[in-house]
Order: C-alpha cells, then structure tokens, then sequence
C-alpha cells in the first residue's frame, strides 16, 4: 500500500458510542482503528471528521486531553455531514484528520488564574476540554465559574457530566441558564449576556467564552461595562474550512486564518481585524 | 552563455523531450496554453498564456484519495504522487514569481506534498519578453521582465536562443544537451517597458496604514457594484491559490478530489448556519486585500501579484486589481 503523508489524507477511525445529549445534540466517542486515542490535542484544537462520499468538516475535540483512551467530539445536528453523523450507529468507521489549530493556552496565560467560563448552546463543546482539563489539574489554577445557557433544559448539553461532576467539584461555581421559563426548572431564566452581567463577577478573572457571535457581541459588551479589558477575554471561532491548514483560504478574519492562527483568539488582538465572522 | 538557432528550435525541443516531458506554450484549444510538446508543435506567437503556467505545479483537479466503503468499514488509499521530472518551456517572468508566491502557501508547514512534489520534479525554463502588452505591469511590481529567474533563462534575439543556467537543476538540464553553442548575453531594450501606461502603480501604500481602514473604505461599496462573481479573474491569475475539496461517488469507490475555487462565489464561505461574506462587496473586497495587504502582511510585505494583466484581459467588465488599487490609493489621499 501506498503509505503517502499528505496532511490532506485522513487516517479511518471508528465510532465506539454515541450518547444523545440534547435533541440536536451527540456526542460521539472516536478511537483508531487500533483502539486507541488517534492522537493528542491541546484543549480547543480541532479535527476535520469526515465520511467520504458525504463531506468532511472541522469539529472541536470536546474531550480533554487528559482523556486518554478516546476523543469526544458534541456535534450538532445542522448540516449535511452532520446530519449523516446523527444517523449512525456505534461501530461505523469514519475519517479523520488533525489536530489543528493554536488551542488555549492552559498552561501559560491560564496557569494560576482564576477562570470563567462562558458558554451558550452547543459552544460548551470546546470548552468542556478546556474545563475538563482545568479540572483534571485543579491545583494549577484557581477559582473556577462556568456560566452556561441554552434555550430550554433539554437543549443544555452534557448536562448529566455538569450535574454529577462540575456541581459538585470543591472550587467550582455552575450557573446555569435558560432562555425562557419552563416547569421543572428552578434555575435562573434569561440570555447568558444579561446573567453575567447580574452575577458582576471579579475583573480580576480569565474569561474564556464561545457560543454564538450574538451572544459573543453582547456578552463582551457586558463584560466591559463591568470592568473586564479586552486581553482578559479568549474566545474560540468557527468559519468554513477544506484543508484546516491555512492553504484553501476561506477561513481568514482579516489577515488571519481561523484554522492556523486560531480558533482561539484573545479579544484584544482581533481589535485591528475586520468584524467578519 | 549557451546558444541555439531560432529556426531550429524544434530541434532543441526534441532534444529536451527526448529526455523529459516538455511544456511549451503553444496555441492550444481556443487559446495559448502549456501544451505538452510532440513533433511538430510550434510555440505560440502571443506574449503570453490565456491561463497561468500555475496549472503545472497546482492542476485544475486532482485526486488527493480514494476511498472503498464497504457496510460500516472504510479504507483508504492516498493517490500517486507524480514521479516524472518535467520541463517547462517560455515561462515569463510574471509566471515565474508567481511560484515564488505558491511557494509561500503550499510549501509553508505543514507542506502540500501535491504541490511540493510536482515542483520538485520540474525544471523551469524563462524566457525574456521583449514586446509586452499594454496590460502589462509586472515592473511595478519590482520584476524585471528582461531578467527572468526559474533554472534556466532564455533571451531570443537576432535568430537565436540565448540560455543561462542559473541552478544546478538548470545546468544538468543543459549540460544533457548536445550541441549548444557559446555565446554573449544578447542587449536589452529597457525603453519599451519605460513606455508602458501601467508602470508606476504604487503597491507600497497598501502596507503604511492600518488593514481596518481599507477593509472599511466607503469605495467598496461602488468598486464592487458591477462584478458578476464569475470568477474569471480567479482562475487566470497566476496566484490564485484557493482550493475546495470535493468527493465524487462512483462504481464502489469515492474519490476525494481537489479543485480551484474561488473567493468570489457565493457559496465559497457558506456554513450549515450561513455566511460571513453575503453579497458580492465581501467577495470583492476579500479577493482584493488577500493580495494587498493580507498575504503581504503575512509573508514580509510580498504582495500576491504578479502584474501579468490577464484579469485586465479577461474581466468581463473590465474591473481590475489596477483599477481597486488606484481608487483605493487616491480615496485615502
């Protein structure tokens, strides 16, 4: 067989699990086909999944690199590969590429820091590897706040993992969130940017927040009135990507390529980049 | 200097060939193209080819890999990668940097091996212009079109072929040779070049003001009004680069292909949940400061163009890399 190493060509690895989280919401356990991790990754890198014949597109690996028998990937149901994925089943093999991309950077900004986390709808699955990891090593850093909404319950993902685990870690305040009232919910009710602004937390924290740019807008906004500069603020961006090496050129904000040069970037340096995204 | 006789430069092909595949630009379906040489295939008379020699290092279409899907297993298997050294003859010196541009993508880590291979395998041979077009532009663009690069350079005057080797590829290729005479580098005739209407562009500015403030000139707006998004523009300029990446399922297998995109159609950045670039103005405005300022502020200040003139040719109404220069240059006087 022809062993090429192109970065374009896929390894085949194989979906062990699928585990719903909301209705629009899977999370899908992959290893190689030798059963392991197919590789290592930095909290908020990325992989290009695939199946051929379908398409190929750039997911965040939701597990922690801590993790270290399988990668987690929560994907949404919204498009034509995703909707393949969300019609599988355990045991179909899939492609996949990668990591790509910067990823945070917890173990240098982040290290010693207190952090809160900023979530809405289906952008808590680059940041569950992030506080998975956070968890993991919790004496490198300090006070940990995650501040998650959906639109209903149903739609919270992971909420199992956040209700067994992240709630009752010693150091470790959950707020959760809802867009509108509903019966067995005795939580807060309203849209994330509105309850960080309620919750007015330290300006001496790390923030590190994704969801969607509606939300990113308004919640920066918010978390400036408090006090909080620019540099303090990390966040994770998704564009349309082919190659996730900075070569097919369309993911760019400005002079930046999302899949090279992000996902993550600090608020303060997309000061000087069109808002494009 | 080696030299041949002009009137029997079949003969120097035939000789090339002998060795290796050779490209030559030869009047070829409709328009000058790089046209794989076979006995009797003359070079074409025009300046220069209707698409860019880039084709040779980045096809239209190629397979990256196919794929045998069977219940719920896949297998892969990666496509050849070119093994055949190649020739190409009467590259031009816009060309020619132009590689020097690819080079700057596909071969910056992790390199394209597609793209890395077909360079390596490649001896590129220039030819000098001596009669440009009035769309040329390349001095502008600091490129001397009478001292053009690649491993050998090629001046015709008075009836011969004038041939200096300027890597070791080169002078393998021409030590193979038989029969080359020696001879002097041939005059020059700058004045001509002096003459053309486009040869004081400034690009420099491009990279003296902040990137936001020509992403948010008000001139977008009007320069962008009349572009049809065909993409004309794209796909003959020489350092066009972007790609999509495409699956075709046939007979059993899936291929997974690679093809030219272009910036300046609709569905270039269209995601599951939309897009980021609407209407033709995002389109517009990303094509022109990719080679402005974005790629230059990225790769120390080389600006993503070659001054060829084939969009200037082939625009079908006549809007240009010239003219978004100029109007931005002058708007933010």
């Amino acid at each position: 067989m022809n062993m090429r190493q192109d970065p374009l060509i896929p390894m085949v690895a194989q979906v062990t699990d699928i585990r719903t989280d909301t209705p629009d919401v899977k999370t899908f356990r992959v290893v190689g086909l030798d059963g392991k991790k197919p590789f290592s990754h930095i909290p908020g890198q990325c992989a290009m999944l695939s199946m051929p014949g379908v398409g190929e597109a750039l997911f965040s690996i939701t597990s922690s690199p801590t993790n270290e028998d399988y990668m987690e990937f929560s994907i949404k149901k919204c498009g034509c590969v995703t909707n393949w994925l969300h019609a599988i089943e355990p045991g179909q093999q899939i492609t996949l590429r990668g990591p790509y991309g910067n990823g945070f950077p917890v173990d240098t900004d982040f290290a010693g820091k207190d952090l809160l986390f900023i979530a809405g709808g289906i952008g808590l699955a680059p940041l569950r590897s992030v506080i998975n990891y956070v968890r993991h090593y919790r004496q490198r850093y300090g006070t940990v706040d995650i501040v998650y909404g959906a639109r209903s319950k149903e739609d919270l993902v992971d909420y199992q993992e956040i209700l067994e685990q992240w709630c009752r870690e010693e150091g470790v305040n959950v707020h959760l969130t809802i867009d509108n009232p509903q019966p067995d919910w005795d939580g807060h009710v309203g849209f994330v940017p509105n309850y960080v602004k309620e919750l007015g937390f330290d300006t001496g924290k790390t923030v590190v927040m994704c969801g969607p740019p509606i939300m990113i807008k308004f919640t920066l906004a918010g978390l400036e009135e408090l006090g909080f500069q620019r540099d303090q603020v990390y966040t994770t961006f998704e564009l349309k990507m082919k190659c996730a090496l900075g070569k097919c050129g369309r993911c760019n904000i400005g002079d930046q390529y999302v899949c090279k040069d992000g996902p993550v970037f600090r608020l303060d340096q997309m000061t000087r980049l069109p808002d494009e995204y | 200097m080696k030299t041949w006789n002009l009137s029997q430069l079949d003969d120097l092909f035939a000789a090339i060939a002998g060795r290796q595949t050779l490209y030559i630009p030869a009047d070829a379906a409709g328009q000058p193209a790089f046209t794989r040489w076979e006995p009797g295939l003359a070079m074409t008379r025009a300046l220069n080819t209707g698409r860019s020699a880039k084709d040779l290092f980045f096809p239209q279409v190629e397979n990256l890999a196919a794929f045998q899907i069977s219940g719920k297993t896949i297998s892969v298997s990666p496509a050849q990668s070119p093994e055949e050294d190649y020739v190409i003859f009467g590259v031009r010196a816009c060309d020619c940097r132009s590689f020097d541009i690819l080079d700057s993508v596909f071969l910056a880590e992790p390199a394209d091996t597609f793209y890395q291979a077909r360079r390596a395998h490649a001896t590129v041979i220039t030819l000098a212009c001596t009669e440009p077009e009035e769309t040329c532009f390349c001095t502008s663009l600091g490129i001397d079109p009478q001292a053009p690069g690649g491993d050998i350079s090629c001046w015709m005057a008075e009836g011969r072929l004038y041939l200096q080797a300027n890597t070791p590829k080169g002078e393998a290729l021409l030590a193979s040779l038989p029969d080359l005479g020696e001879g002097e580098k041939p005059e020059t005739n700058p004045s001509v070049f002096d003459k053309l209407p486009l040869k004081d562009l400034d690009f420099s500015v491009f990279q003296e003001k902040p990137l936001l403030d020509w992403f948010n000139s008000p001139l977008w707006e009007s320069l962008s009004q009349s572009c049809l998004g065909c993409g004309s523009c794209t796909f003959v300029c020489p350092t066009c680069q972007c790609y999509d990446v495409r699956d075709f399922e046939g007979g059993g297998t899936v291929r997974r292909f690679r093809c030219w995109d272009s910036c300046m159609y609709s569905d270039f950045t269209m995601m599951a949940h939309g897009t980021n670039r609407p209407t033709q103005k995002e389109r517009f405005r990303q094509r022109f400061l990719h080679k402005l300022v974005y790629h230059p502020n990225n790769h120390q200040g080389q600006i993503g163009c070659v001054g060829c003139g084939r969009c200037l040719q082939k625009c079908p109404i006549s809007m240009n890399i010239v003219k978004v220069a100029k109007a931005l240059k002058e708007g933010s006087v």
